[in-house]
């Protein structure tokens, strides 16, 4: 009797102790996973549409030496190049990853979509080069070539990762759990292969074409600061206010330095 | 009894609130109380952290510490909770235990030591726990570490056949994309390698298993082959055996190659090199005669004496045999170096390099396609006694002799005499020592020879047997922006040539041998004749 006696009194005190503990320890907890969104909010809205330009000459793309990888090599009848400026006719910008960057109403979540986004490992170079990936939905990481590759992510808010394909045929599929733009997607074998994934928690975004073009569209109400992000240009934002289905736009030029 | 019970559960309990209270009072009253499968105080380890991990780390654990400008690889980042060394999948966070581990036992090959011994285990334990409050990944409940359930290592690891089958695979799985064909990172991709942050990263050399980051074991080399080294070039290779390019046993069977790669136990200097006698001085550096001549170790460190300062040496040591004929000497240096320098398509990674590292000089230099040097130091003449000139390139009074080899003079190296770690003299063409080299799959194998006698005995040491030769060693690697006194250094260590044998040591015994068996026979001879002639008598 008195061993439980000091037993119960022993686990009150453990109990004071890590109470206070966990109390002077933890950090404030993240917010548990949200519920899918019933609404399909894709099929209502407005739509912001916009071209992307850029003044200036465009610095050329450096030429890959793909000689240490006879079967990429082979997959090129001229010599490949990096893809860091991708410019399409009239100083069209493509691969301008554009997105609400605020705007949405506080606490409104967004399904991810079940089909996965896939990023191909083909000719030693990445395709897409930039790609949109919601928080929750698939990445599909392939490898197409009959070589090494690691897919090596750096992120902040994400947790980092790096796997190794070195067959054709391979495939890694992760999730990404918190926004954050952009996750950079790189291979360490071939030192030019580099992806950027834009990693958003609802599904307003898009990533301009060759002609510079881009779409948004299934915006409920509200105005919102629109960012646009390249690669070796930085970044440029607008302010777009959506009253209905209607259909704005916003145009965006940057300048090549 | 109902009364006695209560009354002795009533002091008890007494007592144990008391003993509460005294607790509370000792532990909770300077800082909070910790909440753990241990008991971890993250006050008391922010102490320790101050005190001791803070120089490099930095006051808010993002590797911006004051020493960090002076190490490659730079300290952890605790901001980003990315960590090399885990027993978890390529992503998660570490456990207690992997952390625990490293500061325990340090980061082989990196300037983190291990500091079992020289802090306590509650120390440790709050110091982690502290380390663990730099990033918000640790407090994310989602975010819960799974050590991967590893197997064992299949039997016949060390066998000729389970070598093989890890060779076929380190090549199909594209190790040596990174660590080179023979493993000691000067693979094709090994100049582009970069860390998370940028900063230039070597691809392990495989054959110094004492420096692998996370241990030198086949196990600890299975382990990294799973999990990766997050935050660096190196991925995690779970994935081929989750869907089925490769069996267990055979990614076990890459961690036996590798560990073979290196010797069974790592080398242990020792200070004097015996300098056999041979009939025939050995010129080339794969000359067969070397295989029978013993091999000796000298570890080298970065000159952090004098500026410019070099706190990240890439030449980690030099492996010395010497053998001398009846006139000559010849000395052949081995050292591991990832590129044959000057080589271009290292300069990308000497600016990262220059980049990373804070300069003694107010203005960085621009990187340039360097040489690849080694320099072997002798004093001028052997001293008497114990006495050596200044060993980090001697002084104006008291100079030293030095055999200067570079790659972009591969057949002869360049004597003089160094006076002080600025100057050198050289003594001429005609002093000049005869070189051969090889560089082969990131390794540099370069026999000096000379004739033991010299011309000039008040300048260029005249090497004799009998009296030991003092000794050190210099090596630059161009591709990792060395030159000048951004260089590998070593201390004196000594050169003992054998005496040849002369003759009479062999023809001694025989004389000996024949003298006493003729002594033997005489006396045999003399006594026989004493016994006929008493027979003779009678």
């Amino acid at each position: 009797m008195t061993g439980r006696i000091f037993n119960v009194v022993g686990a009150m005190f453990l109990l004071t102790v890590c109470s206070k503990g966990s109390q002077s320890n933890a950090a404030p907890a993240a917010p548990p996973p949200a519920p899918a969104a019933a609404s399909d909010l894709a099929a209502a809205g407005g739509t912001i549409t916009g071209k992307i330009k850029f003044t200036g000459t465009a610095p050329r793309n450096p030429a890959i030496d793909m000689s240490e990888e006879a079967a990429c090599k082979a997959k090129y009848t001229t010599t490949p190049t990096e893809e860091n400026v991708v410019a399409g006719p009239a100083n069209a910008l493509a691969n301008v990853f554009v997105y609400v960057k605020s705007g949405l109403p506080a606490g409104q979540t967004f399904p991810a979509p079940a089909t996965p986004v896939v990023l191909d490992q083909n000719g030693c170079r990445y395709h897409p080069h930039i790609l949109g990936v919601m928080v929750g939905q698939n990445l599909e990481i392939k490898n197409s070539d009959p070589v090494l590759h690691n897919i090596k992510a750096i992120a902040k808010k994400n947790r980092p990762f790096n796997v190794s394909q070195p067959n054709a045929g391979m495939t890694k599929t992760v999730t990404f759990s918190q926004p954050e733009v952009m996750v950079n997607l790189e291979c360490n074998v071939h030192g030019w292969m580099h992806a950027y994934a834009g990693v958003r928690s609802d599904p307003f975004f898009a990533v301009s074409q060759q002609d510079g073009s881009f779409t948004i569209s299934g915006l409920p109400p509200g105005t919102y600061t629109i960012e646009a992000w390249h690669e070796k240009f930085g970044t440029q934002t607008a302010t777009v206010t959506i009253a209905g289905t209607e259909s704005k736009t916003a145009n965006f030029t940057f300048a090549a330095h | 009894m109902r009364g006695r019970g209560t009354g002795e559960g009533g002091r008890v309990m007494r007592a144990s609130v008391a003993i509460a209270a005294l607790f509370v009072f000792v532990f909770a009253l300077p800082v909070p109380l910790p909440a753990s499968p241990f008991p971890q105080d993250t006050s008391a380890g922010k102490a320790v952290y101050q005190k001791w991990c803070a120089g490099c780390h930095g006051d808010n654990g993002a590797g911006d510490g004051p020493g960090a400008k002076h190490m490659i690889p730079p300290p952890r980042d605790f901001t980003g909770a990315i960590y090399q060394i885990r027993s978890t999948p390529s992503g998660q966070l570490p456990t207690d235990a992997d952390l625990l581990r490293s500061i325990d036992e340090g980061l082989f090959g990196t300037a983190m030591p291990g500091w079992k011994t020289r802090l306590s285990d509650r120390q440790r334990r709050d110091v982690l726990a502290y380390i663990k409050t730099f990033s918000s990944f640790f407090a994310d409940t989602t975010q819960r570490p799974q050590p991967i359930a590893y197997g064992s290592a299949p039997g016949g690891g060390g066998g000729a056949e389970a070598l093989k089958v890890g060779r076929q695979f380190y090549d199909s799985i594209g190790c040596r994309k990174c660590h080179g064909d023979q493993g000691r990172g000067d693979g094709p991709s090994a100049p582009t390698l970069k860390d998370d942050a940028g900063h230039p990263i070597f691809a392990a050399n495989l054959h110094e298993n004492w420096r692998f980051n996370g241990g030198g074991t086949v196990e600890d080399i299975y382990h990294r082959l799973r999990t990766g080294l997050d935050g660096t070039p190196m991925p995690s290779f779970s994935d081929l055996l989750e869907q089925k390019f490769l069996t267990d046993e055979q990614l076990w069977r890459v961690a036996q190659y590798v560990r073979s790669l290196s010797p069974q136990e790592p080398p242990v200097v020792r200070d004097v090199v015996h300098v056999p006698l041979a009939k025939r001085l050995p010129h080339s550096p794969d000359d067969s005669a070397w295989t029978a001549v013993d091999v000796y170790w000298f570890p080298l460190v970065g000159q952090i004496i004098h500026k410019e300062r070099w706190f990240a040496p890439a030449v980690t040591g030099v492996w010395v045999k010497a053998v001398h004929t009846a006139d000559s000497i010849a000395l052949r240096v081995t050292w591991d170096d990832r590129s044959a320098s000057p080589d271009t398509s290292w300069l990308p990674f000497i600016g990262r390099v220059l980049n990373t590292l804070d300069s003694d000089d107010s203005t960085r230099e621009q990187p340039a396609p360097w040489p690849d040097q080694l320099a072997v130091q002798f004093p001028v003449t052997i001293p008497s006694g114990m006495e050596r000139p200044y060993f980090l390139m001697g002084s104006a009074g008291a100079p030293v002799y030095q055999w200067r080899w570079s790659s972009s003079s591969r057949t002869a190296a360049v004597a003089g005499l160094a006076r002080g770690i600025d100057r050198f003299d050289p003594l001429g063409a005609a002093a000049g020592i005869p070189t051969q080299a090889v560089y082969d799959h990131g390794q540099w194998r370069v026999v000096f020879t000379r004739a033991l006698a010299s011309a000039d005995t008040a300048s260029q040491l005249p090497f004799r047997s009998g009296r030991a030769i003092p000794v050190a060693f210099f090596a630059w690697d161009g591709s990792n922006g060395e030159h000048g006194t951004r260089m590998a250094i070593s201390t004196w260590y000594f050169l003992a040539l054998d005496e040849p044998v002369p003759a009479r040591v062999f023809i001694s015994p025989v004389l000996a041998m024949v003298l006493t068996l003729g002594l033997g026979m005489l006396v045999v001879w003399r006594a026989q004749q004493k016994t006929s002639y008493r027979k003779g008598r009678q």
